[in-house]
């Protein structure tokens, strides 16, 4: 018999049942939620009349809506009030543990569940969100679902699916200096496409995705969902394993060790077979930009955008975005630099920051937002001493929460400006109505604020 | 949910590829906390003009009545917000036809009695110029038989769905009530696998 691939492993250990040509009754282990896309999903429970199946098995944090200055005031916006005071009250009627504003835990969903060690290996998550792909980096199986399939977890800790199709895609060797986990996912992309993924679940190996840290894979499943796939995963290894140690919710002591014991048997054997491979060399990465409204439609800095061939969707991204096809997009002048979201916004990302803009400033026609992916995270840079730094250079430090990535709080870009930013999407209008998205590595992002324009990283490093 | 057997309508034509979750109901709009209203704000940035004024040239602003969305390859993609697929059953619409659909957005679709017919590229295509040469083109969706014609024409195509999910839909069921009657294996399940 065939071995068998990392996510056969742990997705047939949660198949509760299937039904005959029909999708599988998937178990799931911890289920994440926030005030966006629960409100519903209660409502619909109470209607039934059932209580939440498995409250302890669920985690709530307000990220969406929430502001990002002023934390400690009632949020002024009447209707992301209404919806973060629904998620208390919620959490409050059925006991689920909520990370609400104020509390020290709070922060983006994706961020908070790994840093918090709620993320373990071997899991099955989910969560009412598409980058719950995020959580595959520590080797489990994590995925984005709708509020119906919310309603689903809360009634039953299960989840009607199809098993999707497996997928390995493998980066060989090693990066450039200045080309981070970023810079790769966006290659993948631009290279199979916002739908080269779709049906499948896909597998990150090779010595290139292995090397990087915690927070680089994060980067790199965070945007699987970008490719259209249902969701990705790392192989955990030391480096997981020495990112989990000693967080809150990780176990402890005679627990570690037996975990440790089940989590070094999740890898794909040698012998198992994808549905698909696909490989890629490290070395062809450059620093990568995206210059139109699709997360596909990315370039290496250093090029010039692709020619339309009379493709309508292309010709009207490019009208958009108000670029003309074969323009090079270096030296291209924007106005604001985003730092955030659950792509890059953890501490390492912050640092990597900091170091470039360390004793810069930023560039007179830009405004610099950076907001961390969480309270620990805002800590953490505060106790480096970055939001000196990152003060000094000019950036404003705001509070932590999804900001300006889907702009349903004040964190807006106005209309017709560019914004270089380290979010994982530049559809039209993503960022507030009209506005133009650029997506980068937050080092691409860094160097585009101090010199006011799309800017090669490598060049500023020499 | 409400069940679905045959539709027969006009077709409202949205020849673009990759329309994302976030340009069927931008994030602004999400701020709800019930199901109702979404179709209000249904493609908003592409309908309405920032003062609140109608894009004339927009195809929702020109084709009324039409129970069928013709779209462009991997509609849907993006953002997994299932109010993309309340706004457009609150709109009106019953069916989207496209050549190929994001997986998130088609298992919304599927859970809001919303059918995603995907049809092959050459099937699409002339199903966008039946209804450029007539908008009043007619388009049959049989959901028992599985199968989308062109009204008056001797145009049809089969599509597939999965069996599990063409029995729910055909009957209006939905799968909450189907996995609470799953409950006594869930638990058997949760003793034996988490020990
Ligand atoms: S940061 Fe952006 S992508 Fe991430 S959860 Fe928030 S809105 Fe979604």
């Amino acid at each position: 018999m065939a071995g068998k691939t990392l996510f056969d492993k742990i997705w047939d250990a949660h198949v509760v049942e299937a039904v005959p040509d029909g999708p599988q009754v998937l178990y799931i282990d911890r289920h994440l939620i926030h005030e966006v896309t629960s409100p519903q999903a209660f409502a619909g429970l109470e209607k039934r009349g059932i209580p939440l199946f498995r409250p302890q098995q669920t985690i709530a944090t307000a990220d969406h809506n929430v502001p990002t200055k002023n934390q400690h005031l009632p949020i002024n916006d009447p209707l992301s009030k209404s919806q973060v005071d629904a998620l208390i009250a919620n959490c409050a009627r059925h006991g689920v543990e909520l990370y609400g504003l104020g509390h020290p835990n709070q922060g983006i969903v994706h961020v908070i569940g790994p840093e918090l060690g709620i993320t373990q290996p071997g899991m099955t998550i989910v969560c009412g969100d598409s980058h719950t792909s995020t959580h595959g980096a520590f080797g489990c199986i994590a995925f984005g679902i709708g509020t119906s399939e919310v309603e689903q977890v809360f009634s039953t800790q299960c989840i009607l699916q199809t098993r999707p199709k497996t997928m390995r895609i493998k980066v060989n060797g090693s990066l450039a200096e200045g080309v981070g986990a970023k810079d790769i996912i966006l290659y993948i992309i631009a290279q199979i496409s916002t739908s080269g993924g779709t049906g499948y679940f896909v597998e990150f190996a090779g010595s290139a995705i292995e090397s990087l840290s915690m927070e680089g894979r994060m980067t790199v499943c965070n945007m699987s969902i970008e490719l259209g796939a249902r969701g990705g995963m790392i192989a955990p290894d030391e480096t997981t394993f020495a990112y989990m140690q000693g967080r809150d919710f990780a176990p402890k002591g005679e627990e570690w060790a037996k975990n440790m014991a089940f989590w070094k048997t999740l890898y794909t054997d040698e012998d198992a077979v994808f549905d698909k491979e696909i490989n890629f060399a490290a070395a062809d990465i450059e620093p990568m930009i995206t210059y139109g409204t699709n997360p596909a439609m990315g370039v290496g800095v250093s090029q010039p955008l692709p020619v339309a061939n009379g493709d309508p969707s292309f010709a009207k991204a490019l009208d958009y975005m108000q670029f003309a096809e074969g323009q090079p997009i270096l030296d291209q002048e924007v106005d604001f630099v985003f730092i955030g979201s659950c792509t890059n916004s953890r501490i390492e990302d912050l640092r990597e920051v900091a170091a470039l803009v360390k004793g810069r400033k930023k560039a007179a026609n830009i405004t610099a937002w950076i907001v961390p992916g969480s309270k620990r995270v805002e800590e953490q840079a505060k106790e480096e001493g970055l939001d000196k730094i990152l003060a000094e250079a000019g950036f404003e430090l705001r509070e932590p929460g999804c900001s300006a990535c889907l702009a349903m709080n004040e964190d807006k870009i106005p209309a017709g400006k560019y914004c270089v930013s380290t979010s994982n999407r530049n559809f039209e209008g993503r960022q507030g109505p009209g506005s133009r998205t650029l997506l980068a590595s937050p080092a691409t992002a860094a160097v585009a604020a101090i010199t006011g324009k799309i800017t090669d990283v490598r060049k500023f490093l020499n | 949910m409400e069940a679905f057997t045959t539709l027969i309508s006009t077709a409202a034509p949205l020849p673009l590829e990759n329309v994302d979750t976030d340009q069927v109901i931008p994030a602004r709009f999400l701020k709800a906390t019930t199901r109702a209203g979404f179709g209000d704000n249904l493609f908003r940035d592409w309908r309405y003009h920032a003062d609140g004024t109608m894009k004339e040239d927009f195809v929702l602003n020109k084709v009324k009545g039409a129970a069928i969305l013709l779209a462009g390859k991997n509609f849907g993609c993006g953002s997994s917000r299932e109010h993309a697929a309340w706004a457009l059953y609150d709109y009106g619409f019953r069916v989207v036809v496209s050549s190929f659909f994001a997986d998130i957005f088609k298992n919304n679709a599927l859970n809001n009695g919303l059918l995603p017919v995907q049809v092959s590229d050459g099937f699409l295509q002339k199903l966008f110029a039946a209804v450029a040469a007539d908008p009043q083109q007619k388009i049959k969706i049989d959901l028992e038989n599985q199968q989308i014609a062109i009204v008056g024409r001797d145009e049809a195509e089969g599509f597939a769905i999965n069996a599990y999910k063409k029995h729910c839909l055909l009957n209006g069921l939905d799968d909450i009530d189907f996995l609470i009657s799953k409950k006594d294996a869930i638990e058997k399940f949760e003793r034996r696998a988490l020990a």
